[in-house]
């Protein structure tokens, strides 16, 4: 697979706007998993060399944040909170019935690839708790119940 | 405007932000226009010392005194640019007050982001914005745009001579990135892992360039100070420290949400505006000032809520986003999340932090499940005393992560051994699992 032409030039405009190629290695890896939802070895080379920068050096930036997905996600990503403000809001109750719902834990991908689901810091949402952001927006959702999680999931489309 | 709100009078209920000529219409840019034609950077710089603005990402450093080190033009060692970042990588538990001040006026973050690099000498301005916050990214990124094309970005700003140009990095998760030092190392392009001070920032930053590093909430200020006076901001407080808060209130509430008061407004009066304690109705304790705050309790309601008074009250002010707990919810189970949280987030460079936080972490678990034994009271007492006290771990991620744990051992020992004594949580055995 390699990079569409756009997304070579967003690149390109990323790097000579922003603080030069290693400024713009994260925002290069953001854009290509905005594009494909996550990062392949291919795209990952092939951004490294239009920056200039080593492929080793660009496995570092990207194995480093937890937002940047290095193997397949699902169709629907779930990233719910379990900071202690959810917590306090029954949010072990929302996240175990997330789990029994989808069969899945933390970090995993449903077998027929539709859901991924993930366990992520206070996402800012603690007025709405428990919360979780869904998609490819990062839409804030809550306050869940265990009730509620199935119109959840079915918007959490990336 | 509303005028004992500033920072978040004019947000709208559905957080939209504003156009450029839509802000424009409700006095915005004024300040800029008022700065950079009336005023001298040093004049901005000293009108924000006079109002007494701390900053508000959780040190409560004031924000002139650190703006001072910046060099001024001809002082600067070597050719470069100075930069002037905004951090908005808002992670703490229990902090949400970031998020409305990025999405609904992020006009008001670049008005006061292009006075403080007025005043700092700076010609970049950086925000890094948390990836969790994709709104925020693309409102801040449009109002940028629009500042742009009406002048107030770019080249000579109004006339001035002065130039400035902004964008937005987006992160992509780890708490650790909210470090200063950290964040600048991630804008070089590295992995987020805090620097060794000195140099600091203002000397030596962004790539070796002078660099400051200031919270959304404090950049938002700003404007406010220079079109109203140093004066007025400072009596917006109830203390000493200049300005309202945007305080936030979570956990055991009814009405949990971002409440802008005078600095200083007492615990007790937020939760009221929160509308009370929920759950039992009555307050066990609370974090002032998010997950990296120690507990406090109900004899705390009265302390006014500022950095001086947190601190002296044995706490620390942070974020000014409180946690509650009512009489149902178990403080050690809160630690333990807290605990859990940390240890994920430790980036990983110190030994006490990286290998020392899962350990309590684990230990924490046990202890709520009721499996615990009394010697892990030692070990978590004695990790506390080694971690605790700032400077023993390149940065204060470890500190603050030690901050609820030492005071929730020495308010709640008690609790702690009766876990172990009784083989479960007993506010769980009275009150049933997550009552809220
Ligand atoms: C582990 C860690 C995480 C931090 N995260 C943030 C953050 O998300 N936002 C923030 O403004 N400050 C954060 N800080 C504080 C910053 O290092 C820095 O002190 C602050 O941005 C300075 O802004 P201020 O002076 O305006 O408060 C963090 C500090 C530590 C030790
Ligand atoms: S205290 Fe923790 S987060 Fe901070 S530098 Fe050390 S290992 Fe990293
Ligand atoms: S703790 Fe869950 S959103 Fe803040």
């Amino acid at each position: 697979m390699t990079l569409s032409a756009d997304l070579r030039s967003e690149i390109t405009h990323a790097m000579d706007h922003h603080g030069g190629p290693r400024a713009a290695m994260l925002e290069s890896l953001r854009m290509i998993q905005q594009a494909h939802g996550w990062v392949c070895d291919a795209h990952l080379e092939e951004a490294a060399a239009l920056l200039g920068v080593t492929t080793a050096e660009m496995e570092d930036i990207a194995t480093f944040y937890s937002l940047i997905f290095r193997q397949p996600v699902g169709e629907r990503l779930i990233l719910l909170c379990d900071g202690a403000s959810c917590y306090l809001n029954g949010g072990e109750d929302v996240r175990d019935a997330v789990m029994a719902r989808l069969g899945i834990g933390f970090g995993q991908t449903t077998p027929d690839g539709k859901y991924t689901l993930i366990n992520i810091c206070c996402v800012g949402g603690c007025d709405h708790a428990p919360a979780a952001v869904i998609g490819r927006d990062r839409k804030l959702v809550g306050p869940l119940t265990p009730e509620t999680i199935d119109e959840i999931l079915g918007e959490a489309a990336l | 405007m509303n005028e004992h709100k500033p920072l978040t009078g004019r947000a709208r209920p559905d957080r939209s932000p504003h156009t450029l000529e839509e802000w424009r219409k409700l006095g915005g840019y004024a300040a800029v226009e008022r700065g950079l034609k009336a005023l001298s950077p040093e004049q901005v710089l000293d009108m924000v010392d006079d109002a007494n603005l701390n900053g508000r990402g959780g040190a409560g450093f004031p924000a002139a005194k650190k703006w001072r080190f910046m060099p001024k033009p001809g002082q600067s060692p070597g050719d470069g640019p100075s930069y002037f970042i905004v951090n908005g990588d808002e992670m703490e538990p229990g902090a949400f007050k970031d998020r409305i001040l990025l999405e609904a006026v992020p006009h008001q973050l670049i008005e006061g982001a292009i006075l403080a690099a007025y005043a700092t000498h700076s010609s970049e301005i950086i925000v890094l914005i948390r990836d969790a916050y994709r709104d925020a990214i693309a409102n801040v990124t449009r109002a940028i745009a629009e500042a742009e094309a009406a002048g107030y970005l770019g080249r000579n700003v109004l006339g001035s001579g002065f130039d400035v140009k902004m964008w937005v990095h987006p992160s992509a998760g780890r708490y650790i990135v909210g470090e200063e030092t950290a964040l600048i190392e991630a804008l070089e392009g590295k992995r987020a892992v805090p620097r060794k001070r000195p140099p600091f920032p203002a000397q030596s930053g962004l790539w070796g360039r002078p660099t400051t590093v200031n919270n959304v909430e404090t950049v938002s200020c700003v404007s406010h100070i220079v079109a109203n006076g140093a004066q007025w901001f400072r009596a917006l407080s109830r203390t000493e420290e200049g300005g309202t808060k945007v305080f936030g209130v979570s956990g055991r509430v009814n009405r949990p949400g971002i409440i802008e008061a005078p600095m200083g407004t007492p615990a007790g009066e937020l939760i009221e505006q929160a509308g009370g304690v929920s759950g039992t109705g009555v307050l066990r304790c609370f974090q002032p000032g998010g997950g990296a705050s120690g507990f406090l309790e109900p004899d705390a309601l009265d302390v006014p809520l500022d950095f001086g008074n947190v601190a002296k009250a044995g706490s620390m002010f942070g974020t000014g986003t409180m946690i509650v707990l009512d009489q149902s919810a178990c403080p050690l189970a809160v630690i333990a999340r807290h605990m859990a949280f940390y240890a994920r987030e430790s980036c990983g460079w110190c030994t006490p932090c990286r290998d020392g936080l899962p350990w309590v972490a684990q230990i924490m678990m046990r202890l709520e499940r009721g499996e615990g034994r009394m010697e892990d009271l030692d070990v978590l007492r004695e990790t506390v005393a080694i971690a605790g006290p700032r400077g023993r771990t390149f940065c204060d991620l470890m500190g603050g992560a030690m901050a609820p744990l030492g005071s929730g051992l020495a308010r709640f020992g008690d609790l702690f051994e009766a876990h172990v004594r009784e083989g479960c949580c007993p506010i769980a055995r009275e009150y049933g699992r997550s009552a809220a």
